[in-house]
């Protein structure tokens, strides 16, 4: 019997208990559709975190002053000052694989224009800022060097605060605005970020020079950074950078081996691969449960052609009268199952790419489809069919003709 | 002993063990059957009718003794080879007819040709020449259940016949007909035999036996009887 011939009888048989065959055959639907759905999840929720990361600033280390936080009972990181400006210009100029260094001194306060308020962070810092964030403007132009040392009471506005100042009407580039009774120039708009990595809004801020800062808003040490330092490093070197600053602080902070740091470096980078890990055991767990599901439509497969075994004993009996040998039997049965796994498998692969370009519209992700995953689900399914499968046909291959012609 | 008969037993037994004791169903059978002959085998149930009637079609192996089927001996073969040779030298009738359901008579008749690895138009071909002699040549798009008993019955000679096999083994071939529609197969099955063809058939009823040339009476898993029809051969 060729090969054809076997497979139109398998189809035939499948065709003869459509329902039923549909019933199993959604089993494994099913299965192929939630693993290619869950895989496709899994890598557009990684895509998504590693493209966060990256809008906020890959080889970006953060220092701030005080302990690390871990260390028991404490002020907490920045509640004793410890970097200096005298330390950021030796990062600056000591460590060759920072390549931007910029101070960053926060407050809260309310921002009013000529017809508009609006409370949000003031952040004094440098040009180099700019840089660290990869951040260009949508209008104007960031402030420079010179204002900086002459101390120019002039502002870089966020988006949001741009928009919530002065509405989409009015070109804010010019404008006067004024914080805590300060009059500054609005030099220029940023572009709009969106979300930091840490779930804020990036754009509700205004930056202005940090000597403005300590000039005219808020007086704080002339010593110390009463802030954080922004670091970007050379790009793929932020471990090193870390390793570097932290050494050189240690040297200048006078620390003997086995003290504490008295500073804490965060090192964006390893934040984003510990998430990056956090999803994607997230995502082998999603797979491995839609995995089982694809275990349970195998299970359903062997039922139905067990009880089709059963059904069709005296037509198996009869094809052995005639002249089918055992193997015969075994590849009808075999090829039977896997027709209904594999029509399930291609079934499912189509609708697990529905589900996930469904999913992608809803979440607004890019949900990228493996091609590979298409091969592994059709093989695996293929694989259930025969694993599933192989029982049964094996059962109707060893009846006996006689018993199997008796039976009613 | 002949070596050119079709069918050869030597002192054939064969035993199933119940656990707590031991069924001799058959019990030192030794038969020829001669090319071309017509024979009927009668006898009660638990004769032994039925294992002879299994053993002889290689559909199973016996315990003990020796066959030769068409010059070959098939006792020693394996489950593969016996499939094989029931494929190219048996043709069986069942009292069941044992057709495909919702499957044409055409391709229920091709069914042995399907495992003789024949291509498919040869197969049709041979299919409904065997459906013209046995008298469908018209029915050979209607399924079992759009088909009389007898008529039915035809189809499963016609499945029996097209591999144009050296031996026809019919089990009760009229055990579920009529009187009218019996008459009919009976009628076909003497046509057969005229033709030639060899054929072995079991029943229990002794006018269906008659039609026969030959009746072997079974008893007690042995032969009991073995003499010429009375109406040697019903005509």
């Amino acid at each position: 019997m060729s090969l054809l011939q076997v497979l139109r009888v398998a189809v035939l048989a499948i065709l003869r208990n459509a329902m039923r065959s549909f019933l199993t055959v959604l089993g494994i639907i099913i299965g192929v559709a939630a693993v290619i759905t869950m895989v496709a999840l899994g890598e557009g929720a990684q895509a998504q975190v590693s493209a966060r990361f990256s809008a906020m600033g890959a080889d970006l280390l953060v220092l701030r002053s005080g302990s690390t936080r871990q260390g028991g009972v404490r002020g907490g990181a920045g509640s004793s000052l410890s970097l200096s400006w005298d330390d950021l210009e030796a990062i600056r100029t000591q460590v060759p694989s920072a390549q931007y260094v910029a101070p960053l001194l926060r407050l809260n306060a309310q921002v009013l224009s000529e017809e508009q308020n609006w409370a949000c962070s003031i952040n004094g810092t440098s040009p180099e800022y700019f840089d660290i964030q990869e951040w260009k403007l949508g209008a104007g132009e960031p402030f420079s060097e010179v204002h900086l040392s002459a101390g120019a009471q002039v502002a870089v506005l966020g988006a949001t605060v741009a928009d919530q100042l002065f509405g989409y009407q009015v070109d804010p580039v010019q404008q006067s605005i004024r914080i805590r009774n300060v009059p500054f120039t609005v030099l220029g708009v940023l572009q709009e970020k969106g979300q930091s990595a840490m779930g804020q809004n990036a754009d509700d801020v205004v930056l202005i020079p940090y000597t403005t800062f300590n000039k005219r808003l808020e007086r704080r040490s002339q010593q110390f950074v009463a802030g954080e330092i922004y670091v970007k490093a050379v790009a793929g070197k932020s471990s090193e950078c870390s390793r570097a600053i932290t050494m050189l602080l240690r040297e200048r902070h006078q620390l003997q081996p086995g003290e504490e740091d008295d500073f804490s470096v965060r090192d964006l980078a390893e934040i984003a691969s510990a998430r990056q890990e956090g999803v994607q055991t997230f995502s082998l767990l999603l797979a491995s449960i839609a995995a089982v599901s694809l275990l349970v439509g195998g299970i359903g497969i062997m039922n139905i052609m067990l009880v089709s075994v059963t059904e069709r004993t005296r037509e198996i009996g009869l094809r052995m009268a005639v002249g089918a040998r055992p193997v015969d039997i075994l590849s009808q049965f075999l090829i039977e199952s896997m027709v209904l796994s594999l029509t399930g498998g291609i079934l499912g692969v189509g609708l697990g790419f529905f589900a996930s370009q469904r999913l992608a519209e809803q979440f607004q992700w890019a949900m990228p489809i493996n091609p590979d995953i298409i091969g592994v689900a059709m093989g695996f399914s293929a694989l259930v069919g025969i694993v599933f499968g192989i029982y049964p046909a094996w059962k109707a291959s060893r009846l006996d003709p006689i018993e199997a012609l008796r039976h009613e | 002993m002949d070596p050119t008969a079709l069918i050869r037993v030597e002192k054939l037994r064969k035993r199933y063990d119940m656990g707590d004791f031991v069924v001799n169903a058959l019990d030192g059978v030794d038969l020829e059957v001669q090319e071309g002959e017509f024979v009927a085998i009668m006898g009660s149930s638990g004769s032994g009718k039925s294992t002879l009637m299994n053993l002889l079609g290689c559909l199973a192996q016996a315990s003990e003794g020796r066959y030769w089927l068409n010059a070959q001996e098939v006792s020693r073969l394996s489950s593969s080879a016996l499939a094989q040779v029931r494929n190219q030298t048996i043709g069986f009738v069942f009292q069941s007819f044992n057709l495909l359901r919702r499957t044409s008579a055409l391709e229920n008749v091709e069914l042995p040709l399907l495992y003789a690895g024949v291509g498919g138009r040869e197969r049709r071909r041979r299919a409904k020449q065997a459906l013209d002699r046995v008298g469908l040549a018209e029915r050979t798009k209607h399924a079992p259940n759009e088909l009389s008993g007898g008529q039915q019955q035809r189809v499963a000679i016609a499945r029996a016949l097209v591999t144009r096999p050296k031996l026809l083994l019919a089990d009760e071939p009229t055990g579920n007909l009529d009187s009218r529609t019996t008459e009919e197969v009976l009628l076909l099955l003497q046509e057969l035999s005229e033709s030639g063809m060899s054929i072995v058939m079991v029943t229990h009823e002794l006018d269906v036996a008659e039609q026969a040339r030959r009746i072997v009476t079974m008893k007690d898993g042995r032969i009991a009887d073995d003499r010429p029809s009375p109406r040697g051969g019903g005509r």
